[in-house]
């Protein structure tokens, strides 16, 4: 392959990255139809692998691809009269819903990926579908890539997207962006479906790793989109920092053999500086001018970790004041959980463990390991073993990954000892 | 695209609410959006009897209404005619029926080719 060859392939990888979703978005908004878009930018992107080694990459590969996947889905629609019907009449209220972005703004492809966005994170799907649609359609997973980000079977998950572009077509779940009136209405669902995938990544619920970076990067690649495309939504800034502040510790989040290191016990100059330095920027932008946000909120009780040299010397009176912010936002046990926690840094084990106890009852809370594991924490600190030993015989029954469990089993060897 | 709004009473004795005027009120704007393509309300629940063949088809009747069990009692319907399915949602949304423990269900309505 000459070096001509190899870039027009080079090119080719990245475009199949980036310019996937932005295509199937273009696509779909041209014919409304999910399955015949997905095909033919499939199509289109094969036949950039044909030809730009031979012919050199054209000087506008979007428009290319869209061009040639246009010519396939018109040759599909002729041979399937019944078919062009439908689709000729989806296409003449897609129009009337509103003028498309002129064919060439900004000299190639317009970004339409945001109405995949809100398709993918719409409220009539099941919830479960939203994310793996998101990571099929935007992310341009395969389907077995995506039934192994949530450990289904692949031959699950494609009944499930299946199922769920079914919905779309037959229920004509609209490809459109909302608008700014009911815009706070249906982001929070986006956001949340973006926020899945990347807790997914960070912390797995179950399986051998405790981390899956591909997701939790995908996630962060995502989030970055969707705030090109509302740049205006603080929330969306509050998410990225928040994904960015959380993901720069990943390396000193496991030991050499895998296990959980805990924050206070992390090796600080592993964490991975210049994110931090880009996530306490966006935090800034994000808790900006206006009433603070969900994200934002936890973004900022990232960066003061972040910021922070070590565990004694974390700004432990602001963090208990965040997360009252956040508790007054988005009331949750597991919040009110971190927040007893973080109490019991400024105050003392014993300040902490009230809270927590009082927490007891919410059965929110009852198959939750991080609340056993900090419980057994704080009675540790407090010279109670014994107890201590319980609740992380507790934990080690609701933990889902190996990694956590056997942190946990080793922490309960400590207290049996002592 | 045509949409049947199933509108369902929260529970079979749920108290008549007999918000009159509101319904009237929804049926207006319907109308004058252009988008209703029929509906009716359904008289009382007790007032209902349910036809089932047996596979002799000799038929059965059961008199005392629908599923005893189901705690959703069907109220009435309406079919309109919007784009997507967000208008439809919207305008589920907006009625009356969706309120105080009631629900609607929003069921595209299947169109064959002729």
């Amino acid at each position: 392959m000459d070096e001509r060859a190899a870039g027009a392939a080079a090119s080719v990888e990245a475009m199949f990255r980036e310019e996937r979703g932005r295509l199937l978005a273009a696509l779909v908004r041209r014919f409304g139809d999910l399955d015949l878009a997905e095909e033919v930018a499939s199509e289109a992107i094969e036949a950039a692998l044909v030809r730009w080694p031979v012919d050199g990459v054209p000087p506008k590969p979007g428009a290319w691809l869209m061009t040639t996947a246009r010519r396939r889905a018109v040759d599909r629609l002729r041979r399937d009269q019944v078919y062009a019907a439908r689709l000729a009449v989806l296409q003449v209220e897609a129009d009337r819903a509103g003028p498309a972005a002129p064919a060439d703004a900004g000299g190639d492809l317009p970004d339409e990926r945001l109405l995949l966005f809100f398709t993918c994170a719409h409220p009539a799907l099941p919830a479960e579908d939203r994310a793996a649609l998101t990571l099929r359609c935007l992310a341009g997973l395969a389907t077995p890539e995506v039934a192994r980000a949530f450990l289904v079977p692949p031959a699950t998950m494609a009944k499930r997207i299946v199922r769920a572009k079914n919905k779309i077509r037959e229920a004509r779940v609209p490809f459109r962006v909302p608008g700014a009136d009911e815009l706070p209405g249906r982001l929070p669902g986006v956001l949340q479906v973006l926020y899945s995938i990347f807790t997914e990544g960070y912390a797995a619920s179950a399986g051998p790793d405790l981390q899956r970076p591909d997701l939790a990067e995908e996630a962060i690649r995502l989030a970055r989109i969707l705030r090109r495309l509302l740049p205006a939504e603080r929330e969306v800034t509050g998410l990225l920092a928040l994904m960015l502040l959380t993901y720069a510790r990943r390396a000193a989040r496991t030991g050499p053999d895998g296990g959980v290191v805990l924050l206070d016990d992390q090796d600080r100059r592993l964490w991975d500086g210049p994110m931090i330095e880009e996530g306490r920027e966006l935090v800034v932008v994000a808790l900006t001018g206006g009433p603070p946000g969900l994200y934002g909120v936890q973004a900022a009780i990232a960066a003061l970790h972040d910021e922070a040299p070590g565990v004694a010397a974390t700004d432990w009176p602001q963090v208990v004041a965040l997360y009252d912010v956040l508790l007054a936002i988005a009331p949750s046990p597991v919040v009110a959980m971190n927040r007893a926690v973080a109490v019991a840094m400024r105050d003392g084990p014993e300040a902490g463990l009230a809270l927590l106890d009082g927490l007891a009852e919410d059965p929110r809370l009852r198959g939750h390991h991080p609340y056993q594991a900090a419980r057994a924490d704080l009675l540790c600190r407090l010279g109670r073993s014994a107890e201590a030993a319980a609740a992380y015989r507790e934990a080690l029954k609701l933990a889902g990954t190996e990694p956590d469990r056997a942190h946990l089993r080793r922490r309960l060897r400590e207290a049996e000892g002592s | 695209m045509k949409y049947m709004l199933l509108i369902y009473a929260g529970a079979a004795d749920a108290a008549d609410r007999c918000d009159y005027e509101e319904w009237v009120a929804y049926d207006k704007a319907l109308r004058d959006a252009g988008v209703l393509v029929s509906g009716h309300s359904l008289k009382d629940l007790t007032t209902a009897t349910t036809v089932r063949v047996g596979p002799g088809g000799e038929p059965t009747i059961t008199t005392d209404g629908p599923f005893a069990e189901t705690r959703e009692v069907l109220g009435g319907y309406d079919v309109i005619d919007v784009p997507d399915l967000d208008a439809a949602l919207e305008w589920a949304a907006r009625c009356p029926g969706s309120r105080d423990g009631g629900s609607v269900v929003v069921r595209p309505v299947a169109e064959f080719e002729v």
